[in-house]
């Protein structure tokens, strides 16, 4: 329903690069991405409120590049939920409403009905200074929701809440998301939101969106470098391919695919064996290390390890750490299967 | 320990503190003595009539300066645009130009058509005043968060719009204030009034009037009810800015 097509814009310290996704209709599409990524920027532009440099819009088929903001009936909900304080709750939600001359009975009505959902009646008088900042996000929400816009752009809508106030409203996000259908783009930074809430995943990285896919997918498979490591994933190496054959540093590492030219892999930590003597396996891979450091994280134990000029990390259990009495400067035996190595495009 | 530092500070701070305090508690004072003198001054028809022009013009003035001060503020505060440092200096500029000049000035601009009538005095006080209202409401659209703006775009509302139902409202405490400090410069402006429009006679300058023909004593009661107004207004103006500040 929503489809940007290779977006350009610079503006302030933020920039917008080719950058091009789509969302489907009813679906909850994240753009998970580190601050300073231009998330709010690329908001901001498909609400109408930057034009861009170059590039598409399209809503519905319909090219909106060039239309205002208040022609777009896209809602825009800000980080800080942009409330007019001037106006008390009431006043608030039903600001669109009455920009729009609808009567007056029909206006109750559906901040009747929202505010229901939202559980908001009884703070439908207040002062919007005074309010939680769950609540100050749930009239934002009734704000644009009263509007039945095509598409609503949520900006870090949970960055204002307390930490152990999160999990529950982003439960309850879910459960009225489900009551009243829409379509939202949500920018976070937070991967629990992302995996909690979304349907599918944009991954945003230096003003362009680097993958897109079902969130489960993203996560398993990052299609590259960038992508893994703001993920989180370690171990990521480049090297020369030859056939299955990868050459890091001299290590020949042997790879699940052919490849031919530079490319780069990730060897998940977590695939990788280790122990004192030699082991004696079906893997292919099989390296001598040296311990580095070591970081006890409770239930396991991460060890960083060195192998001539690379460094990888793995996971050992606390039980077999202390079984194995292992010291920094010590020399390891480490191997890992050809398929637990992922290559990217 | 006592601490010398801040008396020594507050004992030069105390200077001129009391330098301004003194001369009005004074005159005030001196005139509660004399009531005679006031009661006669708020009878004398020419002490009315210079009062009410007076409030009349500054009045007027204050409604010229908003109405083509909040867009020139609004436009300082929210664009940028080529010369805009420049146009920031022209505002500010009648502040450094001796009064008696800018007398000078419009006459030179306008010459008869303001020479001696309401329209001089007004645009007399406009000149001097002005840049109170200008630069309050540049501060107070400044102060309005950009998001709100944006977020009124997204739910519908034109530019214009947003100007008037969210930018103005929530500037409005502000202007309010430069409003009034535009009042108050206008009703304590002598210098070019002087120059440009003598009569009709306005009670600021009666008062020297007064003082030149009769003395100290016949001016006294006049300036004491400059004075009361002005203050007045002075405490109005604290009241609006404390209630939201």
């Amino acid at each position: 329903m929503l489809r940007v097509e290779n977006l350009f814009k610079k503006w302030r310290d933020f920039r917008l690069e080719s950058l091009s996704f789509e969302v489907e209709k009813g679906e909850h599409f994240m753009i998970l991405g580190p601050s300073g990524s231009g998330k709010t920027l690329l908001l901001e532009t498909i609400a109408g409120i930057h034009k861009p440099e170059s590039g598409r819009i399209l809503l519905e088929g319909k090219d909106i590049t060039s239309l205002p903001p208040e022609k777009r009936e896209i809602a825009y909900i800000p980080q800080n939920y942009g409330l007019f304080p001037h106006l008390n709750a009431f006043e608030n939600i039903i600001y669109g409403l009455k920009l729009r001359k609808i009567p007056k009975e029909e206006i109750r009505r559906r901040v009747d009905q929202i505010a229901e959902i939202l559980e908001i009646e009884h703070i439908l008088s207040r002062n919007v200074k005074n309010l939680s900042g769950g609540e100050q996000q749930r009239i934002a929400i009734a704000r644009a929701l009263v509007l039945k816009p095509k598409l609503i752009l949520l900006d870090e809508p949970f960055s204002n809440i307390d930490a152990n106030l999160k999990g529950k409203l982003m439960k309850e996000m879910k459960k009225w998301r489900k009551e009243i259908r829409f379509t939202a783009i949500h920018v976070t930074h937070s991967f629990e939101e992302a995996l909690y809430l979304g349907d599918r995943v944009g991954i945003m990285i230096g003003g362009r969106i680097e993958q897109t896919g079902k969130i489960s997918d993203v996560f398993s498979r990052p299609k590259n470098d960038l992508v893994a490591k703001f993920l989180g994933h370690e171990n990521i190496l480049e090297g020369e391919a030859n056939g299955n054959i990868l050459e890091v540093e001299g290590l020949r590492i042997e790879i699940p695919k052919s490849a031919k030219g530079r490319i780069r892999v990730v060897i998940p930590p977590e695939s990788i064996l280790i122990s004192k003597e030699k082991i004696v396996s079906s893997a292919r891979n099989n390296f001598k290390a040296s311990v580095q450091s070591f970081e006890d994280l409770g239930a396991i134990v991460k060890l960083k390890l060195s192998l001539g000029g690379i460094n990888l990390s793995a996971y050992l259990t606390r039980a077999s750490f202390l079984d194995m009495r292992l010291s920094e400067g010590e020399e390891v035996y480490l191997s890992f299967k050809t398929t637990s190595v992922h290559v990217f495009e | 320990m006592r601490d010398y530092f801040s008396i020594f500070f507050a004992f030069l701070g105390s200077f001129l503190l009391l330098y301004i305090f003194i001369p009005i508690v004074l005159t005030i004072s001196l005139q509660i003595l004399d009531l005679n003198s006031l009661t006669n001054a708020l009878r004398d028809e020419l002490v009315l009539s210079s009062l009410i022009n007076s409030i009349a013009t500054s009045t007027a003035t204050m409604l010229i300066s908003i109405f083509f001060g909040i867009p020139l503020g609004y436009l300082l505060a929210k664009s940028d645009f080529y010369g805009k440092s420049f146009v920031q200096a022209i505002v500010d500029l009648p502040i450094v130009i001796p009064h008696s000049v800018v007398g000078i000035m419009l006459l030179l601009t306008f010459s008869d058509a303001i020479l001696d009538n309401y329209a001089g005095i007004i645009s007399a006080m406009l000149f001097v005043s002005a840049s109170f209202t200008i630069n309050s409401a540049r501060d107070g659209f400044i102060g309005v968060e950009e998001k709100l703006e944006f977020v009124a775009r997204t739910l519908g509302a034109n530019r214009l719009k947003v100007f008037f139902t969210i930018s103005l409202p929530l500037a409005m405490h502000s202007i309010i204030t430069g409003a009034i400090m535009t009042w108050a410069r206008a009703m304590s402006e002598v210098g070019s009034i002087l120059i440009v429009a003598y009569y009709p006679k306005t009670a600021q300058v009666l008062v020297m009037d007064y003082f030149n023909n009769y003395g100290l004593s016949s001016a006294k009661p006049i300036a004491v009810i400059l004075i009361l107004i002005c203050l007045f207004i002075f405490f109005i103006l604290r009241r609006v800015a404390r209630v939201k500040g």
